[in-house]
């Protein structure tokens, strides 16, 4: 690989370089080999790094004004609103850049799902990027604390008391998590610490992250491995950079239109009543990118199973890799996978719905239904269809159905069509 | 190495290896311990751990809630009716059979944790479908003891341990 040739121009650049080779990393980062026909679907884990450092860079400022103390945390998110200069557009970037956050991760973790990138050599890809997923998740629930509003306090009561249906240690845990008899204000500070620590270490995650997909290189769209570098690849840069530039372009104005906006569409109205811990709100509901599991929790009745259900949700992703028996990784050329595919999307998007709806008649039943299918499809339609599904033929190289077609979904079905005629 | 005959023969550095490796565990976690404990309830919250409580102005049907180390506590002073609902259900159609004889010694008070034992919402009083208390956050029905009767929660709301100082006066913890 043209790594390990590599020598800085300038003298002193190779008297740096000789001691530590950073320049050498950097001119992996710009010549790395990545396929040529990446979609708009790839332009996600850049658009991920520009939401971590936009939380990061708008957390820290918050944390210069914000007062993790239950008697001040909630008047002095107001005067963050209020008072301090452009703090309303700093909380406002932080709290909608959280929703778009998990909005970029959801597309990011779909498009793996579509196009098998969590398939064999990119398995601990996968398995860090769930990890860095359930971190997210954390520092979300965490940073929706600090307010100190009624959602804020009735949603931390609700999440650790899930610890509480652990058997025999759930009590102790439960109050070694409050720091107390129930959610207090020790609960709030040290939420807030982890809330500081947590995105460092998703930092961490996100260069092994990275580090990893360096390894066997990206995954494309027809899903097959292609030589690096090749006809079949482009340098990183500037081909992907200015692509993902674009995207990330797009992106931002999706985020600006919440921002300006609507910023408290996604958000709660009952967070802006100070906790009280005598009323419990009428209807508590996490945020969006919660719901579908908040969902499979209620869908239980039984206290310590819902619990497991919620959390085998997300544990079942990392087993995927494993649970998923084909070989052919793109659902390009897997016919029945594509349909099971966009029947689990709209199986998550029910249990979203559903998520947010209160527990009880036909949103009970649907919410069953719709956890059932969920783990079903994993654990059934995933393993059976390896073996069962006859997948389209796989083109050689990422050329060559470029010379009859592009790999994208509407022309496969094209293709697929022809094949069938010919037959 | 060379050996192969000795290869599982315990050895003086092998007991070196565990014994150190002993001993680094044991010093690793008395390091680890204050570090685990420091977020277990510290002095000054164990310190407000009861409360008193003046009932004298409460008529039969009214309910008081009031703040116990941090928690509602709901106070109930039942009517005639409620309490004969309460003593007449079968013990049987229970999911955490509890007789209300054993939740409320004094009949007419009824003195609970008012914190669902579900995920720790606060129930409403006087709703449900059992004219008890209602959980909003996930549909748990409690009857007029306090009792789980439909719903997600695993147990009844817990009874704390209280006590009439005097016939006006509850302590609770």
């Amino acid at each position: 690989m043209s790594d390990h040739e590599y020598t800085p121009s300038s003298k002193f650049g190779k008297w740096f370089n000789d001691r530590l080779p950073l320049l050498t990393l950097a001119n992996h980062l710009t010549d790395y080999p990545t396929p040529k026909n990446l979609n708009y679907w790839w332009t996600f884990g850049g658009i991920l790094t520009f939401c971590l450092i936009t939380q990061i860079v708008t957390g820290l400022v918050l944390a210069m004004h914000y007062i993790a103390h239950a008697d001040m945390a909630f008047s002095s998110v107001e005067h963050i609103m209020r008072d301090v200069n452009y703090g309303w557009l700093l909380r406002y970037v932080h709290a909608n850049g959280a929703s778009m956050f998990f909005l970029a991760v959801y597309i990011h973790i779909f498009r793996s799902l579509f196009y098998g990138s969590y398939k064999s050599p990119r398995e601990i890809i996968w398995i860090l990027g769930i990890i860095i997923y359930l971190l997210m998740m954390a520092a979300a629930f965490m940073g929706y604390v600090l307010p100190w509003g009624q959602m804020s306090f009735w949603g931390a009561t609700v999440i650790t008391n899930l610890f509480s249906a652990i058997p025999l240690v759930g009590e102790s845990i439960t109050t070694w998590l409050w720091g107390g008899y129930s959610v207090d204000n020790p609960t709030l500070t040290r939420f807030f610490t982890l809330h500081y620590l947590i995105p460092f270490l998703i930092l961490g995650l996100v260069v092994l992250h990275i580090w990893a997909l360096h390894v066997p290189g990206n995954n494309n769209p027809v899903g097959i491995d292609i030589k690096k570098p090749s006809k079949d690849t482009v340098p990183f840069h500037p081909y992907i950079v200015i692509k993902d530039a674009f995207a990330l372009l797009m992106f931002c104005i999706v985020f600006a239109l919440f921002v300006f906006y609507q910023p408290n569409i996604l958000g709660h109205a009952d967070n802006y009543i100070e906790a009280d811990p005598l009323v419990t709100p009428a209807h508590i509901v996490p945020e969006w990118y919660l719901l579908p599991f908040y969902a499979i929790l209620r869908s239980v009745p039984d206290k310590l199973m819902g619990v497991v259900a919620m959390l085998s949700a997300i544990l079942i992703l990392a087993a995927l890799p494993w649970l998923d028996t084909s070989k052919v990784r793109s659902a390009v050329f897997r016919p029945l996978f594509r349909q099971f595919y966009w029947i689990l999307v709209a199986d998550v998007l029910i249990l979203g719905y559903v998520g947010a709806m209160p527990a009880e008649g036909l949103y009970l039943l649907i919410a069953r239904v719709a956890t059932v299918y969920y783990f079903a499809h994993f654990l059934i339609i995933l393993p059976v269809l390896g073996w069962k599904e006859k997948t389209t033929p796989l083109p050689l190289s990422i050329t060559e159905p470029v010379l009859g077609g592009s790999p994208n979904f509407a022309t496969a079905r094209i293709d697929e069509k022809i094949q069938k005629t010919i037959k | 190495m060379s050996d192969q005959k000795d290869e599982k023969k315990t050895n003086r550095r092998d007991f070196l290896f565990t014994a150190t490796a002993a001993a680094g565990a044991v010093g690793v976690g008395a390091a680890v311990w204050p570090l685990v404990d420091q977020m277990n309830p510290d002095a000054s919250v164990k310190a407000l751990a009861s409360t008193e409580v003046d009932v004298s102005s409460m008529q039969p049907g009214q309910s008081l809630t009031v703040l116990w180390r941090g928690k509602p506590v709901f106070i109930k002073r039942r009517t005639e009716d409620e309490i004969k609902k309460a003593r007449t259900v079968d013990i049987n159609d229970l999911k955490h059979p509890e007789k209300d004889e054993d939740r409320a010694k004094n009949p007419e008070w009824l003195v609970m944790l008012g914190i669902c034992t579900h995920l720790g919402c606060v129930p409403l009083t006087d709703k449900g479908d059992y004219d008890g208390w209602f959980c909003p956050c996930h549909g748990s029905h409690y009857d007029t003891s306090g009792r789980i009767r439909k719903g997600p929660a695993p147990t009844n709301m817990e009874i704390p341990k209280y006590e009439f100082v005097n016939t006006n006066t509850i302590k609770i913890g």
